[in-house]
């Protein structure tokens, strides 16, 4: 046996997140900023390589969700093979990508339930960060724990079998899909052996929404105020105004409910959203052209998603969004962390979703490619398990990438979290001079409702520490902590 | 060989679409194609908490994966369930996987790391040569340790080259 050495944790694909709490002479907070530090420059790297390489290509941004930017890449290049704008494929193509986008909802979705959420509501900002984890839950709720697990293996299993692999999946090409669904593979996500069938999901994923709903009811103070903020709100929604994750039109509501963009095609995302620059982070902060930098930023992901839509098109889900609704009178919906009861409403319904599709014979036929008069220019959005995820390519004669722009979730809700992180740190440090474990797990309540992805917001490579500064106005460091 | 009764799972993690990250990915591949009965191999971008289950079944898991500290050409090593987790937010240390394993199973495996360094992370598929050669060195020595005859747990335990401290993500 060698010498006993020290190694640092090993290496993973991830960004890495930095807020910084500024105070005046009586600490007062006057500023809280969520940076993020590192960059690396995807779109420029996809310049020159040929369009059909992108649904695989763009896995390489992170391997937290691969299977969104594999799709919303496949939906830009079936514009440019002249298959349509999401509703030209087959109903093979076009039924099989939405089982694989549901089943990825569905393991993300439970993820960040069970290993993220959880915690934060089980053992509460005071909890002891070395057991305020999944490893906790599962300590003291093990059923709870049981349960995450399995839901995630379910949702890996359904995009194991729609995109091919776990590993940089090749099931969406442009205009389709190059596999169909066998008989065992279907009846097995139907019928396997308990607990892995989606009734039992189905059960689960409403034994979820029911465990948020009672802890409400003992929590509300605490879920209805933190990081609470009037926000605009954008997703896709269907074309008759219904949830739709995979396929639709893009709306906008304000604070009030008023659809201030509503039945936008998003080829044409361009006349409508910016990207502006801030010299603090190198992420890229979004915004409405009509309404401006300072009042044109939105939110996206599942409390956005249930704030523009009308109705949810699964049963059990709907019921639940009918609660969820009758909470704010109607009215959308701006408190952070009712992103986590939002999350679960629609990981029910991708749990219905699933169930529906499966049972649908069109799953196991095979025309699976649609053709068409090809064009130069493409844009495919899908709602994203954290929210509204564009991509957008420009090819050249030689059918090689000319220009690609990516918008991803996380970095739509830039100025969200900000204001989140904002939130939190005037109600909660106001007065304070040094940081608390208690404080920086507040903050991370905060960014954690959002389900941050970092890698795909920053293209970085490395960790994702938390790491929180407090400085006075001239900019001295009082007091650091990191994550 | 013949006689091995043990089950093993070689897991290589990382992004093979980022040049040396994906060194465990590719040494499961390579393991994976001596199609020993007594190995299963799997991969994914990273460990997750699904892991926690799908470990369960066998003697000895091996978690291969690239680092930005590892010493040339490998540490091979021992590892024990950890409860910290830190703010990372989507995947999970292989310590941390066992951890939640030993919660929700009353079996838990005997487990190691191949920890491979790795030298460049961009997007760009090609492994730089250095990694190219590590990955050569670690799946010799995997390949060897897995064609032992009378195959134990403890050859594993025996084959370790270091004794580490490892902070999990």
């Amino acid at each position: 046996m060698g010498k006993k050495i020290t190694i640092e944790p090993v290496t993973r694909v991830e960004g890495h997140g930095k807020v910084t709490v500024k105070l005046d002479d009586n600490n007062n907070i006057i500023q809280s900023r969520l940076h993020i530090v590192e960059f690396r420059g995807f779109e420029r790297f996809v310049q020159g390589r040929p369009y059909w390489e992108m649904p695989v290509l763009v896995q390489r941004l992170c391997g937290i969700c691969p299977v969104s930017h594999h799709l919303a890449a496949a939906k830009a290049l079936d514009v440019i093979v002249g298959a349509g704008t999401g509703d030209g494929l087959t109903p093979t193509g076009e039924k099989m990508r939405r089982l694989m986008h549901y089943g990825q909802m569905f393991q993300s979705h439970a993820l960040h339930f069970f290993h993220l959420a959880s915690p934060d509501l089980l053992f509460g900002a005071d909890g002891d960060p070395a057991t305020r984890n999944v490893i906790g839950v599962a300590l003291e709720h093990k059923d709870l724990a049981v349960q995450g697990v399995m839901m995630r293996k379910f949702g890996q299993e359904v995009i194991r079998a729609t995109a091919g692999k776990k590993v940089h999946g090749t099931g969406a090409i442009p205009g389709g899909i190059n596999k169909n669904l066998s008989v065992a593979e279907r009846d097995e996500f139907l019928k396997g052996a308990d607990p892995l069938n989606i009734d039992k999901m189905i059960d689960w994923a409403q034994a979820a929404v029911d465990f948020l709903k009672g802890f409400h009811g003992q929590n509300a103070d605490m879920l209805d105020n933190f990081a609470k903020f009037d926000s605009s709100h954008m997703s896709l929604v269907g074309k008759d105004g219904g949830m739709d994750l995979y396929h639709g039109a893009l709306r906008v509501v304000d604070t009030n409910g008023k659809k201030i963009l509503d039945d936008i095609d998003y080829q044409d995302y361009t006349k409508y959203i910016a990207e502006d620059v801030q010299s603090w982070s190198y992420m890229k902060f979004p915004y409405l052209k009509e309404f401006g930098k300072d009042k044109g930023w939105y939110t996206v992901g599942p409390l956005a998603r249930l704030n523009c839509c009308d109705f949810i098109p699964t049963p059990l889900a709907q019921k639940e969004f009918e609660i969820f609704k009758a909470y704010t009178n109607g009215k959308p919906n701006n408190m952070s962390m009712h992103m986590h009861w939002a999350r679960l409403i629609e990981l029910l319904h991708s749990a219905e979703m699933m169930k529906e599709l499966l049972n649908d014979p069109d799953l196991l036929k095979d025309d699976l490619v649609t053709k068409g008069t090809k064009t130069n220019e493409g844009v495919g959005l899908i709602e994203a398990p954290r929210g509204t995820l564009f991509h957008h390519y420009k090819i050249d004669e030689n059918d090689q990438i000319e220009m690609a722009n990516l918008i991803v979730s996380t970095t739509n809700n830039n100025w969200p979290m900000n204001y989140a992180v904002e939130d939190v740190a005037k109600k909660n440090w106001t007065g304070k001079d040094n940081i608390t474990e208690g404080m920086m797990n507040m903050l991370e309540m905060a960014i954690r409702a959002y389900d941050p992805c970092l890698s795909c917001a920053t293209h970085a490579l490395g960790k994702m520490p938390l790491e929180v500064t407090l400085v006075d106005s001239a900019d001295k460091v009082l007091d650091v902590k990191s994550r | 060989m013949e006689s091995v009764s043990i089950k093993i799972l070689v897991y290589g993690y990382g992004n093979v679409g980022r040049q040396d990250d994906g060194l465990g990915v590719e040494l499961a591949s390579n393991v994976e194609q001596a199609q020993f009965t007594f190995v299963d191999t799997d991969s994914n971008y990273q460990l997750n908490i699904e892991d926690a289950d799908n470990i369960i079944p066998y003697d000895v898991v091996i978690f291969a994966d690239a680092s930005v500290k590892a010493v040339a050409p490998f540490q091979f090593y021992h590892i024990s369930p950890s409860k910290e987790i830190t703010f990372t937010t989507h995947a999970m240390a292989p310590q941390s996987v066992l951890a939640l394993c030993e919660d929700i199973s009353e079996v838990v495996p005997e487990c190691y790391i191949m920890e491979m360094p790795g030298y460049e992370w961009e997007f760009n598929k090609e492994m730089t040569e250095k990694a190219k050669g590590i990955l050569e060195e670690a799946t010799s020595f995997i390949m060897n340790l897995l064609k032992k005859d009378n195959l134990t747990k403890q050859d594993f335990a025996s084959a370790v080259t270091c004794e580490c401290d490892v902070s999990p993500e």
